[in-house]
């Protein structure tokens, strides 16, 4: 059973979101850090990029599997975190603290269509 | 039934169709559309014996001409030795698949490995993979890698120095695959870098390819060119000849971003134009973007030393369309070959067929110079390839030369023609070539 | 035997030497005149050792290995058949390996000759108008076939066809070459039986679509038995049919994919026509054409002269363009030519229903064992969904890694992606019925073991030279180099 946090929102897609003021720090769900197994390597954007909802920022790597890292919000990255590139592994130790990204959100209504922990768990349960 | 490759007697396949549970091979295939299945007789000759076969072959051999090769264009006649076949026809070596089992493929992997690192060697670079194709797809190649790692930069500017056949496969690669090529004209016959400056200075440009040595045989200066493409933030590749990478100053020191070209210099056998094996090496820092197999160094569960194919996260088997390249082989066997040539060569041997080779290109290009018929095109250096022009009907000449078993000079534009000198021509042949070529 | 560890770099000595060059005979020094800033600085550290250390060294490596001259491997749509020891012997006679790729055509007739016959027999072995040679390998040719593809549509003007349809059960490669040649993917469903939906495929098929990408039989090794309606809806929308020669082996001798309704198609000499994988490659990726796309095929390309003699053309006005240096790999095209005479036009005939025999009875003979999850007659290969026994934890990797102990190559798992412990299993013809026996006993006893001791099938490989090599770490901090490696100590 994975870990779900209470106050942040989710996307489909995997990744979670947590706010403050406009900006959103983003990573990826315990969840799929599990599907990915060990994580060997985290693509991760330049501070500065501009990133639009939906686009892929990034990817995830395991031994044998990747996975695109697809942005919830819009908006420009302000920091990365620079010890994946030395730890991506950490990211398995808790997916939660080991955060990827934060963005200066342009539009900070995209984060209301997200799903928030119940729904979230839920669509975990039915994959 | 039965055939040397199939053992099947009639009373096996009796047996086997019994346990099936059908009563004839046609049942095997009574889901296909009768519409669709082939009832002729197939347009090829009947089955031949060994010793046909050996025949037949020798027929067609005879039919070719081994020449005294004195042409290059991307191709050398150097020297193999012996023991390389010998080693190749192991058959634990070229009957295996792809090294997918690393428990039972350890030599595959180990000499991929080497591969790998004297490749490092030669262009000064880190991280090299574990082959492609050819020079020319390589390049291709490259021009991807540095497309995928500017994200959003879609040219690519190319010196029109760099050989007309790795150009014309970089083009349609980039016409099929939507990226912005521009080729730079060259001048007196080696890269502008002002031109290319201008085209970085336009902007967009993820990155620059240019030749070592380039399509004249020409060994080009690449002094600022770095500078120049980093300034712009993009990435500078140099194709380069492997086997003159032993003498001239390296991809690396020349600063540039990746290397990549073709290892048919590394002692293969020409064979009517491959299977040769393209090589990319790149800094580490552009590691995951490189395409192809890569080979790494782990240890196993009781601490031996071993080798793994790794970073398969980025290759297309797992990523599909999202990959940077469809490869998903290697020049495996070839990669072999250049590795045991390199060994049996090693550090001094590759500088000596370097040296060897070169002094040959110099007392040609001295003899042609000397003859009157001949002057210099460009009045640069060069290593073991050279340019010169002439007044002569170089198609006549060729054609003399072919008669007494000698492949002349690639005739170019321009009343151009370009000779190629290995280690394996002597001081008898070249005179005897330059004294074909002024009987008129 | 001692396990043999060493790089050929940790026997160099000082001084030692592999080579003779002859004695410089030259009165220049050519070095001398090119410029010191055009040469290398940077130390060169290759190997120095002798003739014998060489020799030994690979040798040593070579028992490390497994191939098909060492034993059985089941290794699904990889086609691993006999490489039979005639085909190296005449690619190897000098008169074709000391060809310059450049040298007169006149002066090559012999390669030519053969080039152009094997162009003929392929196309007639695939019911097709004409074949390149060019491509380098089976993804080399899904590129080049499908630039082809894009070429003809492009030609008539038909620029908005940009999307192709693959089956979301096809190899990686499909989508990733198709990729690379600018086109989008657009995934069909697959039925259960792995077979095209073609309720799913028909609405897919508008005036954006290039064409699609199949293979028949599948990835399932089922034949898709709708195969004319799908050519004929793709060809009524305006599409091309791309065939996927992967698993072209069942259908030699019985279907041929132009007959099918296919336009273009790739074959893989190193599956189809033995020719050795060489742990990898080179192989050769012929791409064959229906009469109307032949003047799109990439250049250069041999061809017949009216006199009888062969030539090459270089370029062409409507070719796609180049898509390898000289014409490909020419010395693995020498064994596929030499493979097709041995068998003939009388032998070819069996290559596809023996292959088709070897796999449906080690499938009937082990689905008492292992879930097969699609029933009936298969083609060259079938699927497994791992044991049928699930409550013991044996995974499909495990039983995998148990037959390398037995000393067979494991088949080909977790592929395709419709199931979830998938072991594609294909024989090939030129295995024997014993040697067939020998793999099923094997199989039943791993079975038996995962009932019996499961924990020992999951450590397997217990008998291999290496055991569970460290992935993760090759993967997070890799060492590709002995330089990294030596710095890394």
């Amino acid at each position: 059973m994975s870990k779900v946090i209470e106050g942040l929102h989710y996307a489909e897609s995997h990744e979670w979101v947590k706010v403050d003021g406009d900006i959103a720090t983003i990573g990826i769900s315990d969840y799929a850090q599990h599907a990915l197994g060990n994580i060997v390597y985290v693509d991760m954007p330049e501070v500065g990029d501009e990133i639009e909802a939906g686009d892929v920022f990034g990817a995830v790597e395991s031994v044998k599997a990747a996975s695109d890292l697809i942005c919830p919000v819009s908006g420009e990255v302000v920091e990365i975190n620079e010890d994946l590139e030395d730890t991506p592994d950490a990211i398995n130790n808790d997916a939660f603290e080991n955060w990827i990204m934060k963005v200066k959100m342009s539009n900070p209504a995209e984060v209301e269509a997200l799903l928030d922990a119940a729904a979230y768990e839920k669509l975990c349960e039915n994959e | 039934m039965s055939n040397r490759y199939m053992p099947h007697t009639e009373e096996d396949i009796r047996r086997m169709l019994d346990k099936i549970g059908v009563a004839s091979l046609d049942d095997l295939y009574s889901d296909v559309p009768s519409e669709v299945i082939f009832k002729e007789e197939y347009d090829l000759p009947s089955a031949m014996s060994e010793i046909e076969l050996r025949r037949h072959f020798q027929e067609l051999a005879d039919k070719n001409d081994l020449l005294t090769v004195f042409a290059g264009g991307g191709v050398y006649d150097h020297y193999s030795p012996s023991v390389i076949p010998h080693l190749l026809e192991r058959s634990e070596f070229y009957t295996a698949y792809t090294p997918y089992q690393p428990e039972i493929s350890q030599g595959t992997l180990q000499y991929i490995f080497e591969y790998q690192s004297m490749i490092s060697e030669l262009t000064g670079m880190e991280s090299t993979n574990a082959s492609m194709y050819d020079g020319a797809t390589a390049t291709a190649e490259a021009m991807f890698m540095m497309v995928a790692s500017a994200k959003k930069k879609n040219r690519v500017v190319a010196s029109a120095t760099v050989s007309d056949r790795v150009l014309a496969v970089v083009k349609t690669y980039a016409k099929f695959h939507g990226v912005d090529l521009t080729v730079v004209p060259e001048k007196d016959g080696v890269s502008d870098l002002d031109a290319i400056k201008k085209e970085l200075e336009a902007g967009d440009v993820a990155g620059v390819i240019v030749p070592c040595p380039n399509k004249y045989g020409i060994i080009e200066d690449f002094t600022g060119f770095a500078d120049a493409v980093h300034a712009a933030k993009g990435l500078l590749t140099i194709n380069a000849d492997p086997s003159a990478l032993a003498v001239l100053k390296t991809p690396a020191e020349w600063d540039a971003d990746i290397a990549c070209g073709d290892g048919q210099s590394l002692g293969m056998p020409m064979q009517f134009g491959g299977p040769y094996l393209g090589y990319i090496s790149c800094r580490s820092s552009l590691l995951r973007k490189m395409p192809g197999r890569v080979v790494g160094a782990t240890v196993d569960a009781s601490g031996k030393r071993c080798y793994v194919l790794t970073l398969q996260a980025r290759e297309q088997h797992i990523r599909r369309e999202k990959a940077t390249s469809n490869i998903c082989s290697n020049q495996s066997l070839m990669a072999l070959y250049a590795t045991i040539y390199l060994a049996l060569m090693g550090k001094k041997g590759l500088v000596e067929v370097n040296k060897l080779s070169c002094d040959g290109a110099h007392y040609l290009y001295n003899k042609l110079i000397a003859s009157g018929k001949f002057t210099p095109a460009f009045e640069k250096p060069f290593l073991k390839e050279f340019t010169v022009k002439t007044s002569l009907d170089m198609n006549k000449v060729n054609r003399r030369l072919l008669e007494n078993g000698i492949m002349g000079p690639i005739v170019l534009k321009n009343g151009l023609v370009e000779f190629a000198v290995t280690e394996k021509r002597t001081r008898e042949e070249i005179d005897k070539l330059v004294t074909l070529m002024l009987e008129d | 035997m001692k396990y043999y560890d060493k790089l050929i770099f940790e026997l160099s000595r000082p001084g030692r030497q592999g080579y003779e060059l002859p004695a410089d005979k030259y009165d220049t020094d050519g070095i001398a005149d090119i410029p010191a800033g055009l040469l290398r600085n940077q130390e060169l550290d290759l190997p120095e050792v002798g003739e014998l250390d060489v020799v030994r060294h690979y040798t040593n490596l070579s028992s490390k290995n497994f191939g098909v001259d060492t034993g059985f491997y089941p290794l699904g749509s990889c086609t691993m058949k006999y490489n039979p020891k005639i085909n190296e012997e005449v690619a190897a006679m000098p008169q074709f390996a000391g060809l310059h790729p450049l040298q007169d055509a006149e002066s090559a007739q012999g390669a030519l000759e053969l080039y152009y016959n094997l162009q003929k027999a392929l196309a007639n072995i695939a019911g097709l108008a004409e074949f390149t040679l060019n491509p380098y390998a089976g993804a080399h040719g899904e590129l080049t076939g499908l630039m082809v593809m894009r070429q003809y549509h492009i030609s008539r003007g038909d620029t908005k066809r940009t999307k192709v349809i693959v089956p979301n059960s096809a190899h990686g490669t499909n989508p990733a070459s198709a990729m690379v040649a600018g086109l989008e993917v657009v995934e069909v469903k697959s039925k259960p039986n792995g077979s095209i939906d073609v309720e799913d495929l028909k609405p897919l098929l508008d005036d954006t679509v290039a064409g699609i990408m199949m293979t028949n039989p599948n990835t399932l090794g089922m034949f898709e038995t709708e195969i004319v309606e799908i050519a004929k809806l793709v060809h009524e929308a305006g599409g091309l049919l791309y065939y996927d020669g992967a698993n072209l082996n069942p259908m030699l001798g019985k279907v041929r994919p132009g007959d099918m309704g296919f336009d273009i198609m790739h074959i893989n000499l190193h599956k189809t026509f033995s020719t050795p994988h060489g742990g990898g490659g080179p192989g050769s990726g012929p791409v064959g054409v229906a009469a109307h796309l032949t003047e799109y095929l990439p250049a250069p390309h041999v061809f017949k002269k009216e006199d009888g003699t062969f030539g090459v053309t270089r370029d062409g006005d409507k070719s796609l363009g180049s898509v390898s240096t000289f014409l490909g790999n020419f010395g693995v095209m020498m064994k596929a030519y030499a493979y097709i005479l041995s068998l003939g036009k009388e032998n070819i005939r069996n290559v596809g229903p023996m292959a088709t025999l070897n796999a449906n009875y080690i499938k009937e003979s082990l689905k008492d064992d292992y879930l097969l999850p699609i029933g009936g007659v298969c083609k060259h290969e079938f699927v497994f969904d791992g044991l049928k026994d699930k409550s013991t934890g044996v995974t499909t990797l495990n039983v995998a890694k148990r037959l390398l102990d037995y000393g067979f190559h494991a088949p080909t798992i977790y592929f395709p992606l419709l199931f979830h412990e998938s072991m594609m299993i294909e024989p090939t013809e030129t295995e024997s019925l014993e040697t067939l026996d020998e793999f099923i006993d094997v199989m039943h006893k791993v079975a038996k073991e995962a009932r019996e001791t499961p924990d020992m099938v999951k450590n397997a490989p217990l008998t291999t030279p290496i055991s569970h090599p460290d992935e993760t770490t090759a993967a997070k901090k890799p060492i590709l180099s002995y330089k990294q490696m030596k710095a890394n100590a």
